[in-house]
C-alpha cells in the first residue's frame, strides 16, 4: 500500500489508450471519456440534491413555523433504529468505495465480494425501515389525512423510546394513563426495546413494572388533557398539525427508500457486469458513477437522522 | 505523470485510487460521528441542538464528499456543481422561509378549521 | 485534402454520399438511433405536432371569446378550462421548453464544436422517449378528463378538482427529466467534447446560450419534479403541505413551483437569445459586436432567474418579499438590454441581407423590446396589483415566449434548414410567412395590453360587451397568424420535396456546423474542421455558381 496522494496527469496516455475497446467512438481518449462521465454525473447528483431539496424546504418552514409538531412528533420516531441503519448505510458506503478500489486495481473476486456486501447494506437498510413502517402503520400513524393513531401509542412510545430520563427532561411530555403500566429508569437503549414490546402487548398489559418512586412529576401542569389522575401523568397534547410531521416524514424517507431502490438496482447491474469481468483499471467508469450515487443516497440519510430522529 | 502512476500499485487506468487508510480512516470518524451526534442529543442545549446537529451532518457529509466520492482528488468543477445546488437549496429555503415567517402574522386563526365541522375526522374533510 | 470536393465551389447538386439521413434507411433505424442530428430531426417533428395540436387550442379559445357569451357550439365553461389548461401546458412543457434545445440544439451543438456526437448519445436517446412518455400522459389526460387548473396547478384547486390533475403532473414529471437529461448532456459536451485551440471565448454565442439554459434545467427542473410529486401526494395523501384543509399552506406552493417555472421562462428566450446572436451578424455581414457582453449577459440572466421568482406572487407574498423581488426582478432587465443593444450596434453599418431568417431575427428584435418593457410595468408593484391576473400579463407573456422564443425558433429553423435538410426553401414564401405571423402576432396582442389594462382578467369564459371589439380584434389577430404558421409550414415542407439542393454554407456564415456537407455526413465532418473565429466574415466569399459561400484562403480546395 503505497500512502501518496497524487494526481494523474491527465492526457498522459493518450497514446496507451488510443485503441482500448472501451473507448466509444465520439471520444478522443480514456481520460475524456471518464471524466465527461463523472462531470456527467455529478451534474446528476445536482438534480438529485435540488429534488430532495424541496422536501428540505418544506422541513424547513414547518419546523420554523411549526416546531411543536416536529417536538410531538419525533416521540414516534426510534433514534436506535435510526442510528443503526446511519451505520448500515455508511458501511455499505465504505464497502462500495472499498468496490471502486479493488475495480481500478482489477481485483475482480474482492470487486464482486464488496458489491455484494454493499447489496447487503442496502437490504438491511429496508429490512429495518419496513420495520420502522410497519410499527408505525399498525398503530394507525399513516401520512396526510389518513393519520388516525391509536389513543394509546403515544404514552408506549414515550414510556419506551424515550425512557424515565428523556421524559422527564421534557417536563410536560411524561407519562403513562395506565395505572399499571409504569415506566422505569431504563437506559435509552433498553427502553427502546420496551417500546417494541409494549408496542405488540396490549397497553393495559404493560409488562415492565418498576417502582412508583421513579415517576418524576411534571414540573408544569397538564396541558389540555382530559381525565388525568394523579399516578397517570399527562402527555403532550397532540398538536392540530401534528399528521404534516407524519407526512413529511414519510415522504423524506420515502423518497430516500425508492433511492435506496434505484441504487441497489444499479449495483446489481454492476455487479452482473463484474462477474463478466468488465472492469480494470483502465475501465471502471459504471462502478465508480453507480458509486457516486450510492454515496449520495448515504449523504441524504445523513441528514435526514439528525433532522427527523434526532430533534430535542 | 506515467513514471509515476508506475511505481503507484502499478496503476495504468485513469482516476485516482485512494489510499486504505484514507478509506478506512473515513469509516471510523463517520461512525463516531454518528455516535456523537446521538449522545448529543440527550443534552438539552436550546436552539444548539439543532445548530450541533447540522454541523455535525455537514462533517460528515464533507468526509464522504471528499474521500469516498473522490472530490479530494478530482477536477475542481465537480465540486464547484456541488456547492452550487447546495447553494440554490439554501436561496430557495431562505427566500420561501423570509415571505412565510413573514405573512404569517396576519393569517387569521382558526379561519380555515372554523370552515371544517369538527364532527367529522380529517379523512372525511372533502 | 485536396481531393475532398465537399467545400468546393460549385459542387455538383444532389444527394451527399453517406449522409445522416440517408445511410441508414428504414423507421427502425430511426428508433433506435444515437446519432444527435437524427434525435433532433426527431425532436422537430414531434414538437412540431405538439406545437400544432397547442395552436388548436389557441384557435379554440380566440374563437370562443370572439364575441360575449357561449360562442363555440357545445363548448361550455368548464371546457373552456380545460381547453386553455391544455393548451398552456402542451406549449409549455411540449413545446417551448424543449423546442430549440432539444430540436435545433440536438443538431447544431455538436457541430459547432466540431464534435462527433453529444457527450452521452444513448442517454440523449433515451430522453427522446421521456419527451414522448411524457406526452402522451399528457395526451391521457386530454382524453380521460382534461385538468382544468391552467398550467400552473395552484392549490387548494388542483387538489381539489375531479379532472384529471394526475396524469398531467407525471407528464410534466417525465418531460422535467427529459429536459434535465438534454441539458445535462449539453454541459458535459461543451466541457469535455472541445477540440484543441476552441477555447470557450470562441464559441459560437447559440453556445453559450444553450449552455446558460442547460445551467438552469439542470438546477431547476428537479424542484419541478419535486413539486409535482407533492402535489400529487397532496391529492392521494393529503400530506397537508400545500392544501389549507389539512394544514398547508398554498402560498408555499406557488413558491414551488415558481422557483422552477420563472427560471424556465429563461430556459425558453436563452437559447433564442442565442440563436438572433447567430443570425443577426451573418445576415449582417458584419463582426458580432460585444461578444464577452453578450456571452456573460447569458450566464448573468441565468443567475437572476433563480431568485426573482417571487414576481409572479406579489399578490400572495409578504409586504417585505415584495420588496426584495420586485427589486432583483428590474436587474434582470441590465442583461437583456445589453443584449438588444449589442444586437443593434451589430446591425449598425451593416450590409444587411433582409433573408427570411434576418426577417424573424428583426422580428425578434421588435418584439422582445415589447415583451421586454411591459415586463417593467408588471415588476412595479404599484402597477402590478392592478395588472395582475388581467389580458397585460397574458399579453407580456405571449410577446416573450411566442413572440420571441416562438419567431427564433422558427427563424433558426429556417436559417439551419438547408444545413438540416440539404434543401433551400422557398425565399418568397418564407418572406410571406414571416411578415404575415408577424402582423398577425401584433393583431393578437397588442389589443390584449389594453384590454389588459381596461381590467379583463385572464382566464374568464366570457367578458362585458365594452371588451368586444378589443377581443375581436385580437380572435382576427389569432386567425391571420394560424394563415401565417401554416404558410411557413407549407413552405418548408414544400422544399423537402421540390426544394433547390443547399449548398454547404448558404449564408456565408463562418461557425463550424457550415463547414460540413449540407445535409451532414453521419460522422457530421469528412475532414476535422478548422477551428476560427466563428464571427470573422472577411474571408468567405460568394460563388454564383453553387448560390453559396466558400472560404477563399487557408487552401481549402478552391484555392
Amino acid at each position: 500500500m503505497t500512502t501518496e496522494t497524487q494526481v494523474i496527469d491527465e492526457g498522459g496516455h493518450d497514446h496507451e489508450h488510443a485503441h482500448s475497446p472501451h473507448l466509444q467512438h465520439h471520444f478522443d481518449t480514456l481520460d475524456q471519456q471518464f471524466n465527461a462521465g463523472k462531470l456527467g454525473m455529478w451534474l446528476f447528483l445536482a438534480t438529485e440534491i435540488l429534488l430532495f431539496g424541496g422536501l428540505f424546504v418544506a422541513y424547513a418552514i414547518y419546523r420554523n413555523l411549526h416546531p411543536e409538531i416536529f417536538e410531538y412528533g419525533h416521540h414516534f420516531l426510534d433514534p436506535k433504529l435510526g442510528g443503526i441503519n446511519t451505520a448500515v448505510l455508511i458501511l455499505s458506503s465504505f464497502t462500495m468505495a472499498a468496490a471502486v478500489r479493488f475495480a481500478q486495481e482489477g481485483k475482480q473476486g474482492m470487486l464482486k465480494l464488496c458489491l455484494v456486501l454493499t447489496l447487503c447494506g442496502a437490504c438491511g437498510f429496508l429490512g429495518i425501515k419496513y420495520i420502522e413502517y410497519s410499527h408505525k402503520m399498525v398503530h394507525g400513524i399513516f401520512p396526510g389525512k389518513y393519520y388516525n393513531p391509536d389513543e394509546h401509542i403515544l404514552e408506549e412510545e414515550l414510556l419506551g423510546a424515550h425512557g424515565h430520563g428523556a421524559v422527564a427532561e421534557h417536563g410536560r411530555d411524561h407519562a403513562s394513563s395506565s395505572g399499571e403500566e409504569t415506566h422505569g429508569e431504563g437506559a435509552h437503549e433498553e427502553s427502546t426495546q420496551s417500546a417494541e414490546a409494549s408496542a405488540q402487548a396490549a397497553p393495559a398489559e404493560g409488562e415492565f413494572v418498576i417502582e412508583k418512586s421513579q415517576i418524576v412529576e411534571a414540573p408544569e401542569g397538564p396541558e389540555g388533557m382530559v381525565g388525568i389522575v394523579h399516578e397517570k401523568p399527562e402527555l403532550p397534547k397532540r398538536p392540530e398539525k401534528a399528521h404534516v410531521f407524519f407526512g413529511i416524514y414519510y415522504l423524506m424517507t420515502g423518497l430516500h427508500g425508492i433511492h435506496v431502490l434505484i441504487g441497489m438496482c444499479a449495483i446489481g447491474w454492476v455487479f452482473f457486469r463484474s462477474t463478466r469481468g468488465e472492469f480494470g483499471p483502465d475501465y471502471f467508469t459504471p462502478v465508480d458513477l453507480v458509486g457516486l450515487y450510492w454515496h449520495l443516497v448515504d449523504l441524504i440519510w445523513i441528514y435526514l437522522f439528525p433532522l427527523l430522529y434526532l430533534i430535542h | 505523470m506515467s513514471e509515476a502512476t508506475a511505481h503507484h500499485e502499478e496503476h495504468h487506468g485513469v482516476g485516482h485510487i485512494v489510499d486504505w487508510r484514507v478509506l478506512i480512516g473515513v469509516l471510523v470518524s463517520l461512525l463516531i460521528l454518528t455516535w456523537l451526534t446521538v449522545k448529543v442529543t440527550e443534552f438539552d442545549l436550546g436552539s444548539l441542538n439543532i445548530v450541533i446537529a447540522l454541523v455535525i451532518a455537514t462533517l460528515k457529509a464533507s468526509l464522504v464528499c471528499l474521500f469516498f466520492m473522490h472530490l479530494y482528488y478530482d477536477q475542481p468543477f465537480n465540486s464547484i456543481i456541488l456547492v452550487s445546488s447546495l447553494l440554490f437549496v439554501l436561496i430557495f429555503i431562505l427566500f420561501s422561509l423570509l415571505d412565510l415567517s413573514a405573512y404569517q402574522s396576519s393569517i387569521i386563526p382558526d379561519y380555515i378549521s372554523s370552515l371544517r365541522d369538527p364532527a367529522y375526522p380529517l379523512d372525511q374533510l372533502k | 485534402m485536396a481531393t475532398t470536393t465537399d467545400t468546393l465551389p460549385g459542387r455538383p447538386y444532389g444527394e451527399v454520399e453517406g449522409n445522416y439521413l440517408t445511410h441508414e434507411r428504414g423507421l427502425l433505424s430511426w428508433l433506435t438511433t444515437v446519432d444527435h442530428k437524427r434525435i433532433g430531426v426527431m425532436y422537430l417533428a414531434c414538437i412540431s405536432g405538439a406545437f400544432l395540436l397547442g395552436g388548436i387550442f389557441a384557435m379554440v379559445i380566440r374563437w370562443e371569446l370572439f364575441s360575449p357569451g357561449p360562442t363555440v357550439p357545445g363548448l361550455n365553461a368548464d371546457r373552456y378550462n380545460q381547453i386553455f389548461t391544455l393548451h398552456g401546458a402542451i406549449m409549455t412543457f411540449l413545446v417551448i421548453i424543449p423546442g430549440i434545445p432539444a430540436a435545433l440544439g440536438n443538431f447544431v451543438l455538436p457541430m459547432m464544436l466540431g464534435a462527433k456526437d453529444v457527450a452521452f448519445p444513448r442517454l440523449n436517446l433515451a430522453s427522446w422517449y421521456l419527451w414522448v412518455t411524457g406526452a402522451i400522459f399528457a395526451v391521457t389526460s386530454l382524453v380521460m378528463s382534461a385538468a382544468d387548473t391552467g398550467w400552473t396547478f395552484y392549490t387548494p384547486y388542483s387538489t381539489t378538482t375531479q379532472t384529471a390533475v394526475i396524469p398531467m403532473t407525471i407528464g410534466a414529471f417525465i418531460l422535467g427529466f427529459s429536459s434535465i437529461f438534454t441539458g445535462l448532456n449539453f454541459i458535459v459536451t461543451i466541457h469535455k467534447m472541445r477540440p484543441d485551440g476552441l477555447t470557450w471565448f470562441k464559441l459560437p454565442l447559440f453556445l453559450w446560450g444553450i449552455y446558460a439554459t442547460a445551467i438552469i434545467q439542470i438546477i431547476a427542473t428537479p424542484v419541478l419534479g419535486i413539486t409535482l410529486l407533492l402535489l400529487i401526494a397532496e391529492r392521494v395523501l393529503g400530506v397537508g403541505i400545500f392544501d389549507p384543509t389539512y394544514g398547508g399552506d398554498p402560498v408555499l406552493f406557488q413558491h414551488f413551483f415558481w422557483f422552477y417555472s420563472h427560471p424556465a421562462v429563461y430556459i425558453m428566450i436563452l437559447p433564442a437569445m442565442g440563436i438572433i446572436s447567430e443570425m443577426i451578424p451573418v445576415f449582417s455581414r458584419k463582426h458580432i459586436f460585444g461578444y464577452t457582453a453578450i456571452a456573460y449577459s447569458s450566464i448573468a440572466i441565468a443567475m437572476f432567474s433563480f431568485i426573482v421568482w417571487g414576481h409572479h406572487m406579489f399578490a400572495a407574498m409578504s409586504p417585505l418579499a415584495n420588496m426584495v423581488f420586485s427589486a432583483v426582478t428590474f436587474s434582470v432587465s441590465i442583461p437583456s438590454a445589453v443584449k438588444v443593444f449589442n444586437w443593434t450596434a451589430t446591425m449598425y453599418k451593416g450590409s444587411i441581407r433582409l433573408a427570411t431568417p434576418m426577417l424573424y431575427a428583426l422580428s425578434f428584435l421588435f418584439l422582445f423590446t415589447i415583451g421586454g418593457l411591459t415586463g417593467l410595468y408588471l415588476a412595479t408593484l404599484g402597477t402590478d396589483i392592478h395588472l395582475h391576473d388581467t389580458y397585460f400579463v397574458v399579453a407580456h407573456f405571449h410577446y416573450v415566449m411566442v413572440g420571441s422564443t416562438m419567431i427564433a425558433f422558427i427563424g433558426g429553423l429556417h436559417y439551419w434548414w438547408p444545413k438540416i435538410f440539404g434543401k433551400m426553401y422557398s425565399e418568397k414564401w418564407g418572406n410571406v410567412g414571416c411578415i404575415v405571423t408577424f402582423l398577425g402576432f401584433n393583431i393578437t396582442f397588442l389589443p390584449q395590453f389594453v384590454l389588459g389594462m381596461r381590467g379583463m382578467p385572464r382566464r374568464y369564459y366570457d367578458y362585458i360587451p365594452e371588451f368586444e371589439a378589443l377581443h375581436r380584434l385580437s380572435s382576427i389577430g389569432a386567425f391571420i397568424m394560424g394563415i401565417g404558421l401554416f404558410v411557413t409550414l407549407f413552405c418548408l415542407v414544400y422544399s423537402l420535396f421540390k426544394g433547390k439542393p443547399a449548398p454547404d454554407n448558404p449564408w456565408g456564415s463562418a461557425s463550424m456546423e457550415w463547414q460540413a456537407t449540407s445535409p451532414p455526413h453521419y460522422h457530421n465532418f469528412t475532414k476535422p474542421p478548422k477551428v476560427g473565429d466563428p464571427y470573422d466574415y472577411t474571408d468567405l466569399v460568394w460563388d454564383p455558381k453553387s448560390e453559396g459561400y466558400y472560404r477563399k484562403a487557408e487552401g481549402q480546395g478552391a484555392a
